[in-house]
């Protein structure tokens, strides 16, 4: 098997999967008139996806380029750092900080220029310190969004 | 001409300074590449949340006229389309910048997609309440045909893959279902208590259009590689009037095919830019020169693809069924302020629908007097670093989808929803349908649940649903939309096949 059939494979199981849970959910609860419609849409989610399987295991669902591990690995840190902001930082240490933070790591992780270059530093904290200004004077002065404060800010 | 009373509301200072910064930052979106339509669009939402309907529906009217113009400033120049829309335009677009033309080719952009635009414009507003007044006589059994034929439709139209196409939509219909169902007081499908109140339209809509973008920034990694981006001499904007005037056939060409695709739901902007510059070449006395840096070419994309932006309203406005991805974002923000497509926005919010279609005519005016301004700048526009672009975007998919209710929990269902979005998006699902999905779900639910009631006093559910004329032509638009879509994915297979066979 290829590997970008294996990809299909998986992620096609992974649908059928859901579909299963889904329909699953959907007959076995009660009261059975809120869960018609959900029925309903279960027979089809359940059908196509078995279809999709079937598909993805004879190799004949060909459709999406599967995942690049190159790519895949450019990832990683920028995806690290939006799952620690979201689910820890915002929360601990405040939601602007740990977005001016993560606005900063993003900026410093894919910026082609060197870690050791002065100047590109300099950049970056005068880019993230305009944009998160801008942010702050949008979402806290004009629209009055009451942010999480955590133990910062 | 009912539209004409409604101008006023169009130039209220508020609602104007709105379609003004909705222009102006739709264009310096447009011209970012990497930055689509769709996106732009939904990361506006959450700032409408906090405005009228009538001035929130400007602001993502004006941003989704103005993306589209200004994605053509990229494909020109640096022959990376902003959106799928300009694919046609950095054809010939690219190539006349190449030859010192820039400015020319951005002036006759601008004007090409103002005049089509204009011209879309006027199709929506003649059209809709015509469609308006025959959706009045649709049922519960024909709102929930209409429903799902918006989700077969887009499923089946705008994926590359049929049955992913569906799976999407049916991925989109069981998102709606989540939370609490407030008719028959039962939870449903509630994992978690983020998912208790169900998930947020908005929440999801960015998470499904913006994370996938700032994912795929990612991914390219630390790239050096820096875009040269073709310097802008300047060109006297009379001359490029003139020329435009010139172009009549072209122009009409590509104003009549993306008006008339803009209105077919599921068919999107990329489509209506390829055909207009296809049919240009067919019909143009020059064909050799098309791809060279050829004015018609450019001129019959640029017209289509903001020809389609009016008459993809259409549908949406009239019937719910949007006619682009775009649009089924504006879907979202109609219905997050409590508005509903159909007879109802024209019969009891008349100022809203007139007001908005309107500063959308207005927007196009001004979309070509600021992209020209802009033109000679635009280049330093285009080339603005994708790391910070993806730090920016990131941030304001946070923000936005934090404050729609300042709950934690809608940035948690953005991000997961985001992040499977960019894994669905490499196996080949597409967001358009699951958004729909999402958007008419409980508009299909709600008009199954009131249908039933009516049809269990009177003949049964299969009479109630499946006889009657109109409930009759919907199923078989539901089963054709399917059908078409399952032989040309056939016939494409065949192709590919024979293709490989004899190479």
């Amino acid at each position: 098997m290829t590997a970008s059939r294996l990809q299909h494979t998986i992620s096609s199981s992974v649908v059928f999967l859901i579909a299963a849970i889904v329909a699953y959910i959907s007959f076995t609860q009660e009261p059975a008139d809120a869960f018609l419609f959900p029925r309903l849409i279960a027979i089809f989610f359940v059908s196509l996806a078995a279809w999709n399987f079937v598909r993805a295991i004879t190799g004949v669902a060909k459709v999406g380029a599967g995942l690049d591990m190159k790519e895949f690995k450019n990832i990683i840190p920028g995806l690290a750092v939006m799952l620690i902001f979201v689910f820890f930082a915002a929360k601990v240490i405040g939601f602007y900080l740990s977005s001016t933070i993560a606005f900063m790591l993003i900026f410093t992780l894919y910026d082609p220029a060197p870690l050791n270059n002065g100047k590109a530093w300099v950049k970056r904290l005068i880019v993230t310190v305009c944009f998160m200004t801008v942010m702050y004077c949008l979402f806290a002065l004009l629209l009055k969004v009451q942010t999480p404060s955590g133990i910062l800010f | 001409m009912e539209f004409l009373s409604y101008f006023g509301g169009v130039f209220e200072p508020t609602a104007f300074l709105l379609l003004l910064g909705g222009t102006i930052g739709g264009l310096i979106l447009g011209a970012t590449p990497g930055l689509s339509p769709t996106m732009a669009v939904a990361l506006l939402i959450p700032f409408t949340f906090h405005l009228s309907p009538t001035q929130g529906l400007i602001l993502l009217g004006a941003a989704y006229t103005s993306t589209v113009a200004g994605g053509a400033v990229s494909a020109i120049l640096l022959k990376i389309p902003g959106a799928p829309a300009n694919i046609a335009t950095a054809l010939d677009g690219n190539a006349m910048a190449k030859n010192g033309e820039g400015a020319r080719a951005l002036h006759l952009s601008f004007l090409s997609s103002g005049i089509g635009g204009v011209i879309g414009v006027l199709l929506l507003i003649f059209l809709t309440p015509v469609l308006a007044q025959w959706a009045l006589a649709f049922g519960p059994s024909h709102l929930f045909w209409m429903a799902i034929l918006g989700v077969t439709v887009i499923g089946s139209l705008d994926s590359r893959s049929f049955v992913k196409g569906l799976l999407s939509g049916c991925i989109g219909l069981w998102l709606s279902m989540i939370g609490f169902d407030d008719n028959l007081g039962a939870q449903r499908f509630i994992f978690t208590d983020s998912l208790a109140g169900g998930i947020n339209i908005i929440a999801a809509l960015i998470g499904l259009f913006a994370i996938p973008q700032v994912l795929d920034m990612f991914s390219k990694g630390r790239n050096s590689s820096v875009i040269e981006a073709i310097e802008v001499p300047k060109q006297a904007f009379m001359e490029s009037l003139r020329e435009i005037m010139r172009s009549g056939r072209s122009l009409s060409i590509g104003t009549i095919f993306g008006s008339i695709i803009g209105l077919i739901p599921g068919v999107g902007g990329q489509i209506a830019g390829l055909v207009a510059y296809d049919q240009a070449k067919k019909f143009s006395p020059d064909k050799e020169k098309f791809g060279t840096g050829h004015p018609e070419g450019l001129i019959a994309a640029e017209s289509a693809n903001n020809a389609m932006v009016g008459p993809s309203l259409v549908p949406l406005l009239t019937l719910s069924i949007p006619g682009s991805p775009t649009a089924a974002v504006l879907l979202g923000g109609l219905i997050i302020h409590g508005i509903f497509p159909g007879s109802d926005l024209f019969d009891n919010h008349p100022q809203v629908a007139w007001t908005f279609i309107n500063s959308m005519l207005i927007g196009q005016i001004l979309m070509v007097i600021f992209g020209i301004y802009t033109a000679s700048w635009a280049a330093h526009i285009a080339r603005a670093p994708v790391p910070i672009m993806a730090a920016a975007v990131m941030v304001l998919a946070l923000f936005g989808a934090y404050s729609v209710q300042q709950s934690m929990g809608d940035v948690y269902v953005m991000l997961s929803l985001g992040v499977g979005m960019f894994f669905l998006e490499k196996f080949g699902f597409s967001a358009a349908p699951l958004v729909l999905g999402l958007i008419l779900g409980p508009i299909a639910e709600s008009n199954f649940t009131t249908g039933s009631l009516i049809a269990n006093a009177q003949d049964g559910p299969i009479i109630y649903f499946m006889t009657g004329t109109l409930n009759l032509f919907l199923i078989v638009l539901v089963v054709a939309s399917i059908g078409y879509s399952f032989w040309s994915n056939m016939m494409h297979g065949k192709m590919a096949k024979a293709e490989r066979a004899t190479s």
